[in-house]
């Protein structure tokens, strides 16, 4: 296997709703530890895209390439297995839990299946995630409790005890204040440190262009830029589709 | 034997039947369909409403449908009465699904008996002329008793489609049941409105109890007998669909009938389950769902 | 010292009372007991699919009725002991459970809710129509006047649900206690969520209902031989659909305990009532307990208990 072999290798993902076209062959490639920007106008196709990569809902044609596995027809929590896992923009805590107990999910139902961390114990692998996204403090309080920022944290931390090889973080800083955009930021840069490559979707431009490498652009359901970040913004048809002319 | 003849009697009175279906199951496709309330408590509200006729009927010799109509204001207050505890007890605070099912549960025991300890479990009958006789051309022969249900039917279903099509508060409803979250921005009061279309499901379920009296006797648990076939038909017609919904309930009483005329009539329940898992297993959305 | 593990209360509870069945001499207290301990066996089993993940089953009445229909049938064939009856409609019920919960959970909850309100109605109405189990006329079953090693047959019938309750309870706190109980708990908060983390959704609810299911088709399984008379009003009584409900509710249904203290509760507050006062009455003391803790206490006496608990925590720590 050689490092250019893409993670993720999606092409022609199509999605219907009726009428509506939401996706229309779309096509998308990642490669191991790569950090990615997701952009485009609301409605354009983001959140459906997600969708079907993570398997929450199922693309109408297209093929889905995962570490060398074809994953189009598998459900969800196969997909999370493999390593492709997902944060929700609005976070979605297993509210009768304390912290720690939604980290446990994850780890017993999605890590298990690669075996990372050897032997340590659920409590303990879910107490280092805890210490890395700053929740340690947190860990044995109903998730019920936690402010809007450590809500995002425990979504991106619940994500990383699924131990991803892809992590889509969906909006995570919508409706944060600059510190604490900051403060994720940082957080997917450790992250993808650890070898994570992470497609982050994101409306706020200034987070996309600190982290991403490269940066897709979906326009009404199409895909009209997919170059360095640098580039994407530059070029003349995204100017077009985001100031609107 | 099952001739040409006695098909063709049942089809037609399936379809009268299923007319009348569509009155009974028009409730839950405005409180299932549109407002997303499982409301597994309405044909209890629809046996409240034959008792209701009832009574007027045995004391003042009032017509049974009639009495039903004037007395659907009054349930169209039950509905908004009930809703505002449900919506304070559960939907505001957004654990609704587990709780709000086992309420209406509860709500559907309580009035079931109730009903059984002033009532008993006797059958109860109203009097009318239009019981008894029978009109008929050709071959077909048409019990009054079916025909005058199904005209009402007909009328309060229509009445409803124009309601929610052409006035500005059904459309309100509809447009609440497609995107509560974006009228609530353009400072729509959406609660009100759902809680005004609940009292309008539970008044169709009065009225529907005076059509159900006309068509048989009732004991206070008869209502049992409905949940499965009111919710067949609301899925079957693609939850929150009117056209769909009476599609589904001539659909139903058909092939109700049929079955009845073929097996014997104490297959017919069987009927509804059979159409609802058939449903859910193949095409979920229904006949009229996008 | 090491602690003692919390199974072993049940266990010790249930030798009490398999004890005192042993010097009560009164056959009164074995016929209401066996009621009891069908309930606690029908809310345990409720619960596990219900209370764990979320899903209502209002069925409960039809996986009872397909154990004493089972058992009818096997009794007309060849008169097995009880405990293949038992064994037979355990698995009847499992599987039918197993159908309805794989047509019907890849849908919204709700469909399964309904589902199996339709489907005590639709399985009393092929029952009506089945002459091989005597259909509206019911059945009469003989039992024998005594059996080896017990007082009575009722006493053995009594000793049979004693050993069913605790199975159900047992395996009720095993599934919670175990990862399958933090999958369920997962679906019972966000099912998407728990789809992502890994959890196979679709798999643990189905298992969930054919536990459930299984439980309940076993509690139904001795039914024939305990009224003597099964006729389908009887064993798809939909008294059996709102107890089933109504008892975890309002015992608790997070944690195994509730469902028997709502099931002791109620079950003993109905055979008082079917006494002294009427049994219609009774379904309509479970609705208003029911209306009233669902919306007064919404986590049951378990809840209320803990909730006083932390207040008083809290105030000795102040």
């Amino acid at each position: 296997m050689t490092t250019q072999s893409p993670l993720l290798d999606a092409m022609s993902i199509r999605k219907r709703f009726g009428g509506f076209v939401a996706l229309d062959a779309v096509d998308i490639a990642i490669r191991p530890g790569e950090r990615v920007g997701l952009i485009g106008p609301n409605g354009s196709g983001k959140s459906t895209l997600v969708n079907c990569l993570s398997g929450a809902i199922s693309s109408d044609t297209g093929t889905i390439r995962f570490d060398g596995r074809a994953i189009e027809r598998l459900p969800a929590h196969q997909r999370t297995r493999l390593g492709i896992v997902r944060t929700f923009q609005i976070p979605l805590p297993f509210t009768s839990m304390t912290v720690i107990g939604n980290l446990t999910i994850p780890l017993r139902f999605a890590a298990r299946h690669h075996a990372v961390g050897g032997t340590t114990n659920d409590v303990e692998q879910a107490l280092l995630i805890l210490e890395d996204v700053g929740l340690r403090d947190k860990a044995h309080e109903p998730s019920a409790g936690l402010t809007q920022v450590e809500l995002r944290k425990l979504e991106l931390a619940r994500a990383v005890a699924a131990r991803p090889k892809l992590l889509i973080a969906d909006e995570t800083m919508a409706g944060l204040s600059n510190s604490e955009v900051d403060e994720i930021i940082l957080l997917l840069f450790k992250l993808n440190e650890q070898g994570i490559a992470i497609i982050m979707i994101e409306h706020i431009m200034r987070a996309v262009m600190a982290f991403s490498q490269r940066a897709i652009v979906l326009v009404a359901g199409k895909k009209i830029a997919d170059d360095t970040t640098d580039v994407v913004i530059n070029n003349a048809e995204v100017v077009r589709a985001y100031l609107g002319e | 034997m099952v001739t040409f003849n006695l098909l063709i009697n049942a089809v037609v009175t399936g379809i009268l039947l299923g007319g009348f279906y569509a009155a009974v199951t028009i409730g839950v496709t405005i409180a299932f369909g549109m407002l997303d309330i499982v409301n597994i408590a309405h044909p209890v509200f629809i046996i409240m409403g034959s008792f209701v006729a009832y009574i007027v009927n045995r004391h003042f010799g009032f017509d049974p449908i009639l009495t039903v109509i004037v007395a659907a204001p009054l349930f169209f207050l039950l509905g908004i009465a009930i809703f505002r505890f449900y919506y304070a007890a559960f939907e505001s605070s957004g654990k609704g699904s587990l709780r709000g099912l086992a309420f209406f549960f509860g709500i559907m025991f309580v009035i079931e008996v109730t009903l059984l300890l002033a009532f008993g479990v006797d059958y109860r009958l109203v009097q009318t002329s239009y019981i008894g006789p029978n009109i008929g051309f050709a071959h077909i022969d048409l019990p009054l008793r079916m025909v005058v249900p199904f005209v009402g039917s007909m009328a309060l279903v229509s009445g409803l489609y124009i309601f929610f099509g052409h006035t500005f508060i059904g459309r309100a409803i509809m447009a609440v049941a497609q995107d509560e979250f974006a009228l609530s921005l353009m400072a729509v009061d959406t609660v009100a409105v759902k809680q005004l279309a609940f009292g309008v499901a539970i008044a169709t379920a009065g009225i529907a109890g005076g059509f159900l009296i006309v068509i048989q006797p009732v004991d206070p648990s008869l209502g049992r007998e409905y949940i499965g076939r009111v919710f067949a038909i609301c899925v079957l017609g693609g939850l929150g669909s009117i056209t769909g919904t009476v599609i589904a309930a001539l659909i139903l009483g058909v092939v109700e009938t049929i079955t009845s005329t073929i097996f014997g009539p104490s297959w017919a329940p069987a009927v509804s389950f059979a159409a609802l898992l058939l449903t859910l297993a193949i095409r979920p959305s229904g006949i009229m769902g996008r | 010292m090491r602690r003692i593990p919390s199974w072993i209360w049940p266990v010790l509870v249930a030798l009490f009372i398999l004890a005192l069945s042993r010097v009560v001499k009164n056959e009164y207290y074995m016929f209401a007991g066996y009621v009891v301990l069908q309930y606690i066996v029908l809310a345990s089993a409720w619960n596990i699919l219900g209370g764990y993940s979320g899903y209502v089953n209002f069925g409960s009445a039809a996986f009872f009725g397909i154990g004493a229909y089972g058992a009818v049938v096997l009794d007309k064939l060849w008169q097995p002991p009880l405990v293949v009856a038992i064994v037979f409609g355990g698995i009847v019920a499992s599987l039918v459970g197993l159908v309805t919960a794989y047509l019907t959970l890849r849908l919204r909850g709700v469909f399964f809710a309904i589902a199996t309100l339709a489907l005590a109605i639709v399985l009393q109405t092929l029952v009506m129509n089945w002459d091989f189990v005597g259909g509206p006329l019911g059945y009469y079953s003989v039992r024998p006047d005594s059996i080896a090693g017990f007082p009575s047959y009722v006493n053995y019938l009594f000793v049979i649900m004693l050993g069913l309750a605790l199975i159900a309870v047992l395996v009720a706190r095993a599934i919670e206690l175990s990862f399958i109980g933090r999958g369920l708990a997962a679906i019972r908060d966000n099912e998407l969520a728990a789809e992502c983390c890994g959890v196979p959704t679709l798999r643990l609810k189905v298992f969930a209902t054919m536990v459930s299911g299984g439980l309940m088709g076993m509690a139904g399984a001795p039914f024939p031989y305990y009224i003597t008379y099964l006729d389908p009003n009887s064993a798809f009584s939909l008294a059996y659909g709102i107890n089933s409900i109504a008892m975890p509710l309002i015992g608790g249904m997070t944690h195994w305990i509730g469902p028997v203290i709502g099931a002791v509760l109620l079950a003993v507050i109905q055979q008082v009532a079917t006494v002294t006062i009427s049994s219609e009455l009774n379904l309509m003391i479970v609705g208003v307990l029911l209306i009233s803790f669902i919306t007064l206490a919404p986590n049951g006496i378990v809840g209320l208990f803990e909730r006083y608990r932390q207040k008083r925590q809290r105030r000795l720590s102040t």
